[in-house]
């Protein structure tokens, strides 16, 4: 007798599809409670961990950060190579703010995010309507050639950087900052691209001639996607330069374009959430990798192989499904 | 005929390396007129749609859409002006449900501007539509995701998608191309209900003799060029049109 595995949706997933999900707590719990338990993780956490660990938790929303940004990107149909260029905008604009004209971080914070945002759009503005790889070939190039401007021309520090910025009052203010804004970001992208604009960015990536074949100036809605995720990614550099207390040329480091990217593909390159969950899990398993030394990159790579390999579609969807889902198996008639 | 022009093509000519695809073409649709155009593989249909609706830019002459000049402008202005096409290869967003492949028409600018800013539950008036170029609401066929309904429901699924956005002129681009006779049966009653609301259609067609039967006028195209217009019975009693189709006896 032959089986096959099938996939059914769990009772409870549909009795909490509608309204009436609002009649019982353990409903309400069943929809809430994937929503709840990381971001109360991540409220938590930090009151409970030392220094260092403290640090790498700033490191996971960073990337994180990072990793939402590139995938509010794909989503639209754009893939990039170079958040580094977001990231390094958004550094060096606070760093500058800081250091020449001495404006408070809670002033050059979101500055420098709205004005690296802005200028990372308008220089990747012209390249918009390439499509495919040409798109991300331009990405990978800008922020690489912007650190030889620096080096050559040496303004803002030159190779030295800019050091001596005024740091965020403490520890604590620093990871609930950038906490704070990763959990907003995430949840409200997430509610962005399930209303009908976001069908619209979405509709882009899979179709873009239908989209204009609706009426819709698709230049028009990359660019406004293109905004969102260079001012996501904008708002972690400018962050992270107040962190630091310095501002260089590594901030625009191939590390900042490539994690991000992995992040994202761990995760589940689709959804929002898994590129959030890829960096939860890489950034740490990164630190905790840190004491076999030298040959921490190749363990490194040879998890996201497998990884890869293993789970194609991504952690998150895997544990969507899950969640949703149980498998039986049933007899095949013949 | 009195009726004002609606569309006026001057003398167009597309040239795709040393191949004139539409060679000095000249046309008017007028309005409330149903055009068929008709032709040969490869002697220039689609081109023409391309370039009425701007996707393809002309190597000379000019169209006129109300006696405006719309040769340069994007096609997405163009759709906002009132002419809208359907593709001859459907494309929908397959992981998407019928319903919510409406909802990108029903974004565009166009619709805002008619509603006057105000638009209501884009759901509800994408299920409208969709019923009414035959998608059964007590089947739900609306609600099954875009790749998995068959060839006929993707057609009415394009042409609900030009329709959503009430254009002032139609192109339809082999809408009946892979559709067998009962499904071509069901969706003429569609296009006879937007002839009545007072929609100016062109219809470009491989199924002569369902488009015929509708058409009020038909241009025959080859090689880029007009060789017959009228109506349906003369042209082809027309001995070019014959040799177009049937090859010439050399």
């Amino acid at each position: 007798m032959k089986k096959r595995r099938e996939r059914i949706d769990r009772g409870i997933k549909a009795r909490s599809e509608d309204v009436y999900a609002l009649s019982s707590w353990r409903e309400m719990l069943y929809l809430a409670g994937p929503r709840l338990l990381p971001a109360a993780a991540f409220l938590l956490l930090p009151l409970f961990l030392g220094v260092y660990w403290q640090k790498v938790m700033i490191s996971v929303a960073v990337f994180a950060l990072l990793a939402i940004s590139w995938n509010m990107l794909a989503q639209t149909g754009m893939i990039s190579l170079g958040q580094a260029l977001f990231f390094g905008m958004g550094a060096y604009v606070s760093g500058i703010l800081n250091f020449y004209l001495g404006i408070p971080p809670w002033l050059t914070i979101p500055a420098a995010t709205v004005l690296g945002g802005t200028l990372c759009t308008l220089i990747l503005m012209p390249v918009l309507r390439l499509r495919g790889i040409y798109f991300s070939m331009v990405t990978l190039i800008i922020p690489l050639m912007l650190v030889r401007i620096i080096e050559a021309t040496k303004i803002f520090g030159g190779t030295e950087g800019l050091s001596g910025m005024t740091p965020l009052p403490s520890g604590l203010t620093e990871v609930y900052l950038v906490t704070g804004v990763f959990l907003g970001v995430l949840f409200g992208l997430r509610r962005l691209m399930e209303t009908d604009y976001g069908l619209v960015l979405k509709g882009i990536r899979d179709n873009d001639r239908s989209v204009t074949n609706a009426g819709i100036d698709i230049f028009w809605f990359k660019t406004q996607a293109l905004f969102i995720a260079s001012t996501i990614g904008a708002f972690a550099g400018a962050f992270m330069t107040h962190v630091y207390m310095f501002v260089g040329m590594p901030v625009f480091a191939l590390d900042y374009s490539i994690l991000p990217i992995a992040a994202a593909v761990v995760g589940g390159s689709g959804t929002l959430a898994g590129a959030a969950l890829g960096a939860v899990m890489l950034v740490p398993l990164s630190e905790a990798l840190r004491g076999i030394g030298g040959l921490r990159i190749v363990m490194y790579g040879l998890f996201l192989v497998v990884f890869i390999v293993a789970i194609p579609e991504g952690l998150f969807d895997y544990i969507q499904r899950k969640y949703h889902q149980m498998e039986r198996w049933v007899e095949i008639d013949q | 005929m009195s009726l004002p022009t609606t569309l006026q093509v001057e003398n167009i000519c597309k040239i795709f390396g040393r191949v004139a695809a539409v060679d000095h073409l000249s046309c008017e649709v007028r309005r409330g007129e149903l055009l068929g155009i008709i032709g040969p593989n490869g002697s220039g249909k689609t081109t023409l749609v391309n370039l009425i609706s701007g996707y393809v830019k002309p190597t000379s002459g000019r169209i006129l859409y109300n006696g405006q000049d719309i040769t340069r402008i994007a096609p997405h202005k163009i759709v906002c002006m009132g002419i809208s096409r359907t593709f001859q290869m459907v494309r929908p967003f397959y992981q998407l449900p019928a319903y919510k492949n409406m909802i990108i028409p029903l974004y565009s600018p166009r619709i805002r501007q008619l509603a006057g800013g105000k638009y209501g539950d884009r759901n509800a008036v994408a299920l409208d539509l969709l019923e009414e170029v035959g998608f059964e609401r007590d089947a739900h066929v609306a609600y099954k995701p875009a790749g998995t309904l068959p060839q006929g429901y993707l057609k009415r699924l394009e042409l609900a998608k030009a329709i959503a956005l009430s254009p002032d002129l139609l192109i339809l681009d082999e809408l009946f191309s892979g559709l067998s006779l009962a499904e071509v049966a069901s969706i003429v009653p569609v296009i006879e209900k937007l002839r009545l609301a007072g929609k100016t259609i062109i219809m470009i067609e491989h199924r002569l003799k369902e488009l015929f039967r509708i058409a009020d006028r038909i241009m025959v195209l080859n090689y880029g060029q007009k060789i017959a217009e009228g109506a349906s019975a003369e042209v082809m009693e027309s001995e070019e049109v014959k040799k177009a189709y049937l090859g010439s006896e050399e």
